[in-house]
């Protein structure tokens, strides 16, 4: 594992070069390479290195992945070194800089880019342009070769890190042609058809140790709450325990959502030993000291008076009374996510009906790592320093200069290890807060939040009711589809509530907002926890009522695509689902689908009647992901999707009490 | 001021007797291996070995450790060269890694007294450490795997 520096301009990083470097640019058709000549005319902060090859063979390649266990800071680059024809084991990685003009992926909802890393699919969006990088690096390096020997480029091939000359075996490896290549000022165009063809992948699909791992059993990767820094001291905040946020995701850069601290013990609070100042937020108080511990116990000693918040009152167990209420409201403000056919007349004529009704708790996050952030501000003001594990470096990097009132130039992002994001580390907003301490003590701050400042402010996966209805015909066909979901989060409640993967002819599908102050976030997936729980609970319902197995039903009744005929057909082979199972058991299963992947997945429980405890015994799943690069890390994430969905299910609930959120610690979530 | 043995080294640090060993170690002498998960001995992340036996540093204050020894993940074993280390490389174990030196330091104590340990017996002694990327059955099938190697 390379320790990453990212406190490496590019201007340095040029003058200390001696090899090839090849950049990123913004051009017109979007980020591309670009060669140090024509690089060193665009005198502009949108060029930074991208791979640069030393005359060793050493290869640095950039990777924007940020790494939270989901293995893509090694995917990132493994895509790049697969069509360069890079020997991966003298590829090392550095954290790319949070630029996402140059270094971000094109936004499939939007004409930017971005660098999150969310939703699953950094590999997916990052995937096209990164072979495109890799293989225009490796026509550079044939181009250098052909001239060197004097023959057509066309005739060369590489094997990894070396360019060959069939014709006579002559080889130079891409270290050798570092030493005296040249870049040619506007970089050699590739056909996508010159891409490689999947069958001649020697790193993608091939199982590759991930880069992380060394570090994280002896101790030396670095997390954000581990960087220290000369003269820096600690923080940690209490906010209202009462949230105040608008509808839909929380912005921290809507001032008006906050409640503010109204009156708290300063003095006695600043006479503790150790606490050096409290500083005021515009929603809430930090405690800066000299040493954690005396940082902790100062915020624990705070005693504040709160201004009014938004969720004041608020109870979650009455708001999911209020849902149903809603739902049933013929006058509530309805948002329709689709509309197909005509359900009135597949009701009305319908042979049978169905009706099912659920509800779903809050949901936290809990990563292992509390939130937590390094800021430095130079002496002059006109610049920062940030460190922080972020899902978003281009996010963190613009809160931060906005709490800081500098632009984005002027801050520098520097990536650490996440332990733990799944969704909830892409705002920026503990970095920005503690920008803002930092500028209040004028020193060096590393802010961190306590494990119950984690839960009290967590930004949660939103509760739910559901409503979902279903018509068949006399086969026993389900014609007609209803589902309503009532909740807060606008379209946090949505991922995962339409059923691409059925082909029922009629369906209506809506939300029904309400608004209660609490922060909510994506929380590994969202949505699709409790949509699909619905859904695949409903078309059991309909499976058992007819007497069908519940995969014949979906293939049958529910009109199933070939593509998730094949997921239940792979999952019933690996959990050889007509097999008897001991006495006690029974099988459960459901699909659902997210950024373009399929899954199928069995369980196998066993239920305590007295205590209404599920135990689960076994669980196989199967996925259908499409090119997968990095298998062993595709197995990992299911795995761990698998724990903490049952985690979430069988154990996990945030439950929130006259506006405060009633959970503290691990100990009752 | 406290005085102990760390990873092999006498350590003699500037802290209020009251600190939790967990900041002891971290902040004031600046082994960042060992984690803050909860505060309260709840996750585990902070897992280390205080005369051979596996406690919480959040639990653990820095008065109760004076002459005593304690090893963090830093000093398991030279160069990460313990059999656990490298079977949770071999079993690819960590994602976020976060929690990983407190299951390893847990799982340490476990080989050193039951070194041929059953599954139901490691999932006992592990029980407690908490890994919210889920990476259990990697965990397990790392110790069996450092127990057979080992």
């Amino acid at each position: 594992m390379t320790m990453i520096d990212t406190n490496i301009s590019r201007r340095s990083v040029l003058a200390g070069l001696s090899g090839m470097t090849f950049c990123l640019a913004l051009g017109t058709d979007g980020a591309r390479l670009v060669s140090d000549a024509e690089a060193n005319t665009l005198a502009n902060a949108h060029i930074t290195p991208w791979v640069r090859i030393a005359p060793d063979g050493t290869i640095t390649i950039y990777t924007a992945g940020a790494e939270m266990g989901q293995g893509s800071m090694t995917s990132l680059p493994l895509i790049v070194s697969e069509e360069m024809d890079a020997d991966w084991s003298k590829v090392v990685l550095e954290w790319a800089p949070a630029d996402e003009k140059v270094y971000g992926y094109k936004n499939p909802f939007a004409d930017n880019r971005l660098m999150w890393i969310v939703g699953s699919r950094a590999v997916q969006l990052y995937y096209p342009d990164l072979r495109m990088a890799g293989a225009q690096v490796r026509k550079v390096l044939l181009m250098n070769a052909a001239q060197k020997w004097g023959v057509d480029a066309g005739s060369l091939k590489t094997e990894p890190s070396v360019v060959i000359n069939p014709a006579n075996g002559t080889r130079l490896s891409y270290g050798e042609i570092a030493t005296f290549g040249t870049i040619p000022a506007t970089l050699p165009a590739v056909d996508p058809k010159e891409l490689k063809a999947r069958k001649d992948f020697r790193l993608i699909g091939k199982p590759m140790p991930r880069r992380d791992v060394p570090a994280k059993v002896n101790g030396t990767a670095q997390y954000a709450i581990d960087v220290k820094l000369p003269g820096m001291v600690y923080a940690s905040t209490l906010h209202s325990p009462v949230h105040s946020a608008g509808p839909g995701i929380w912005d921290p850069g809507k001032q008006e959502q906050h409640a503010e601290p109204e009156k708290w013990n300063d003095a006695e609070v600043k006479a503790l030993k150790g606490v050096i100042d409290v500083v005021k937020l515009s929603n809430g108080l930090a405690v800066v000291a000299d040493h954690f511990e005396t940082t902790k116990a100062g915020r624990d000693a705070l005693k504040v008076t709160w201004k009014k918040a938004k969720a004041d009152g608020y109870n979650s167990d009455r708001a999911l009374d209020d849902y149903v209420r809603i739902h049933a409201d013929p006058n509530a403000q309805t948002q329709t996510l689709e509309a197909k056919g005509d359900v009135k007349a597949a009701f009305a004529g319908a042979a049978k009906t169905y009706h099912a009704e659920f509800r779903s708790d809050y949901g936290y996050h809990a990563q292992m790592e509390p939130l937590n952030a390094v800021v430095r501000i130079s002496e002059d003001g006109r610049s920062a320093e940030v460190w922080e594990g972020s899902q978003a470096p281009d996010e963190s990097r613009k809160a931060v200069a906005k709490a800081l009132g500098l632009a984005n130039e002027q801050v520098t992002f520097n990536q650490c290890y996440l332990g733990g994001g799944f969704g909830r580390r892409s705002l920026g907003d503990y970095a920005a807060e503690c920008a803002t301490i930092a500028k209040a003590v004028n020193r060096p701050v590393k802010l961190i939040w306590t494990r119950e400042e984690d839960i009290a402010q967590g930004m949660f996966r939103p509760q739910s009711f559901q409503c979902l209805e279903a018509a068949t015909d006399a086969s026993g066909k389900v014609t007609g589809w209803k589902h309503c979901v009532v909740g807060d989060g606008e379209f946090l409640l949505i991922t995962g509530i339409k059923i691409p993967y059925y082909g029922v002819p009629n369906q209506h599908i809506e939300r029904r907002g309400v608004s209660h102050g609490v922060k909510l976030k994506h929380w590994r997936a969202v949505g699709h926890v409790f949509n699909t729980f619905a859904i695949e609970s409903l078309v059991d319902q309909m499976a058992v009522d007819q007497g069908i197995d519940p995969i014949a039903f979906r293939i049958e009744r529910m009109g199933l695509v070939p593509k998730g005929r094949k997921v239940f057909e792979k999952v019933a082979e690996m959990s050889d689902w007509n097999a008897k199972r001991p006495d006690g058991r029974a099988l459960g299963i459901s699909i659902t689908e997210r950024s373009g992947s399929l899954g199928a997945g069995v369980v196998e429980i066993s239920l305590d009647r007295a205590s209404g405890k599920i135990r689960v015994h076994k669980v196989w799943v199967a996925v259908d992901g499409g090119v997968i690069v990095q298998p062993e890390s595709a197995r990992h994430n299911v795995e761990s999707a698998i724990i903490y969905g049952l985690s979430s299910i069988l154990h996990e609930r945030v439950s929130i009490k006259d506006g405060a959120v009633e959970q503290s610690n691990f100990h009752d979530y | 001021m406290v005085s102990f043995t760390l990873n092999s080294k006498r350590v003699t640090v500037e802290a209020d007797p009251s600190t939790p060993l967990l900041w002891v170690v971290r902040d004031h002498v600046g082994l960042t291996g060992t984690k803050y998960g909860c505060g309260a001995g709840l996750c585990g992340a902070c897992t280390v070995h205080l005369d051979g036996v596996a406690v919480r540093a959040c639990q653990t204050q820095a008065s109760s450790v004076e002459g005593r020894t304690v090893v963090t993940i830093e000093g398991l074993a030279e160069n990460a060269s313990h059999p656990l280390q490298k079977a949770w490389i071999a079993e690819q174990v960590p994602q976020c890694g976060y929690c990983q030196s407190g299951q390893i330091m847990k799982a340490a104590e476990l080989l050193k007294s039951n070194p041929r340990p059953s599954r139901a017996q490691i999932v006992e002694h592990m029980d407690g450490n908490i890994c919210r990327c889920g990476t259990y059955n990697r965990i397990i099938a790392a110790i069996q795997r450092a127990s057979r190697e080992a």
